[in-house]
């Protein structure tokens, strides 16, 4: 199975995923929820940590 | 199968170095010949110290130039120009990496390098090298030029969005290039004196550099405009080219726009990562590589992109690059002789 990346709508090939699971786009790299595995997997942006520089 | 015999006049100085380093383990070229005037007689490795052990060539003076099959010419900008004729006459292939056949109309010369051109009747005889731009032209060249190691980083850069028809042309478009010092070449000057140089940030050309010409011919922009400053760096180019694109363009459209320009491109990488240390092009990682490394932001607020390149100078920017060129020409594996990737830490 496959979906698209909400990020970069890079296609991305997913197997045996469950719901809730963390998975990464191997295009941008962003954290991705899958938010559901039926009748087709969906993707969402999972919360991450800006860069910080400390200024 | 024998091997391409190649010569390289001018080798002693860093693009030769880099040539030599690359050709000595191509899979499908001999080095025949290494020209330099002033080291004539001296072993190769006494001054590309990386090469000790790998080869027992010594520099020879052009005047023993033998013919060959493919001729690199990594001299200073202008000497090329003026002997032409003489190269053109050693070899049926040659591979420029000077700036005097990257344009091609003379009056470019004038206007950029301020002194006309002494060959100009040979310009339109040159193909520019940069495989992404003019890969099938180079295909069936004979003579290729190199190209400019921050015109090749603007490039680079701004093509997905030329392509695309992404830009906002009616606005200029600014590359900011911090460059490394190995672009200066290996003669020294005040500049390069160590006090002077270490730990300096210094714009030497704020306006009005020469490689300007190149992304203006190659990508047709009019209003663009290269803003230099040299960085604390040995090797590495990075390019941040500021411009504008068109209403109501979104980051997906400009990854669309990247992954069509640079997918299927053996040496171009696209560098946009939401998480980890490595998120945007960095030359560092690609010190001695042949890649390229591309990426963006949107300012979706104000419609200002960010479109970034880093390179290797010595890599991508010349001798990688005219490797690429000699592969292409010759038709053998565009990637023959650069499959590997800079180091990790450096």
């Amino acid at each position: 199975m496959s979906a698209l990346c909400p990020e970069c709508e890079a296609t991305i090939t997913l197997t045996n995923v469950m719901q809730g699971e963390i998975v990464v786009c191997p295009d941008c790299g962003v954290d991705l929820e899958v938010t559901a595995v039926e009748p087709a997997v969906a993707l969402a942006l999972a919360p991450q940590e800006a860069e910080d520089w400390g200024e | 199968m024998s091997r391409l015999k190649a010569s390289i006049v001018g080798a002693s100085g860093y693009t030769g170095g880099e040539l030599l380093r690359l050709l000595l383990f191509h899979p499908q070229v001999e080095v025949a010949q290494a020209t330099s005037e002033s080291k004539a007689g001296e072993y190769v490795y006494q001054h590309h110290p990386n090469l000790r052990k790998r080869t027992q060539l010594q520099f020879v003076s052009q005047a023993a130039l033998q013919p060959c099959d493919v001729l690199f010419l990594a001299l200073p900008h202008g000497e090329t120009q003026k002997k032409i004729e003489r190269y053109l006459q050693l070899a049926p292939k040659i591979v420029d990496l000077s700036a005097d056949f990257r344009l091609r109309d003379a009056a470019l010369y004038r206007r950029w390098y301020g002194e006309e051109h002494a060959a100009p009747q040979y310009l339109g005889q040159f193909v520019y090298g940069l495989p992404e731009l003019q890969r099938e032209a180079m295909r069936t060249a004979r003579y290729i030029s190199g190209v400019g190691c921050n015109a090749t980083a603007s490039n680079l850069a701004l093509l997905p969005l030329v392509r695309a028809g992404l830009l906002d042309t009616a606005r200029p478009v600014i590359v900011d290039v911090k460059t490394g010092s190995s672009e200066g070449g290996a003669s020294v000057n005040p500049g390069s004196h160590h006090p002077e140089k270490s730990h300096s940030v210094r714009a030497y050309a704020p306006t009005g550099h020469r490689h300007t010409a190149e992304v203006i011919q190659e990508l047709g922009l009019r209003d663009v405009h290269l803003s230099m400053t040299a960085v604390d760096l040995v090797r590495g180019v990075l390019a941040a080219a500021h411009a504008f694109v068109k209403p109501g363009t979104t980051e997906k459209d400009l990854w669309k726009a990247f992954r069509a320009a640079y997918n299927a491109e053996p040496f171009v990488r696209i560098v946009k990562d939401r998480a980890g240390l490595h998120r945007v092009p960095d030359p560092k990682i690609l010190a001695g590589s042949n890649y390229a490394d591309v990426g963006f932001d949107l300012d979706a607020e104000s419609g200002r992109v960010v479109a970034l390149a880093a390179i290797d100078n010595l890599m991508k920017g010349a001798s990688g690059s005219a490797v690429q060129a000699m592969n292409l020409m010759s038709g053998f594996e565009e990637t023959a002789g650069l499959e590997f990737p800079g180091l990790h830490p450096v």
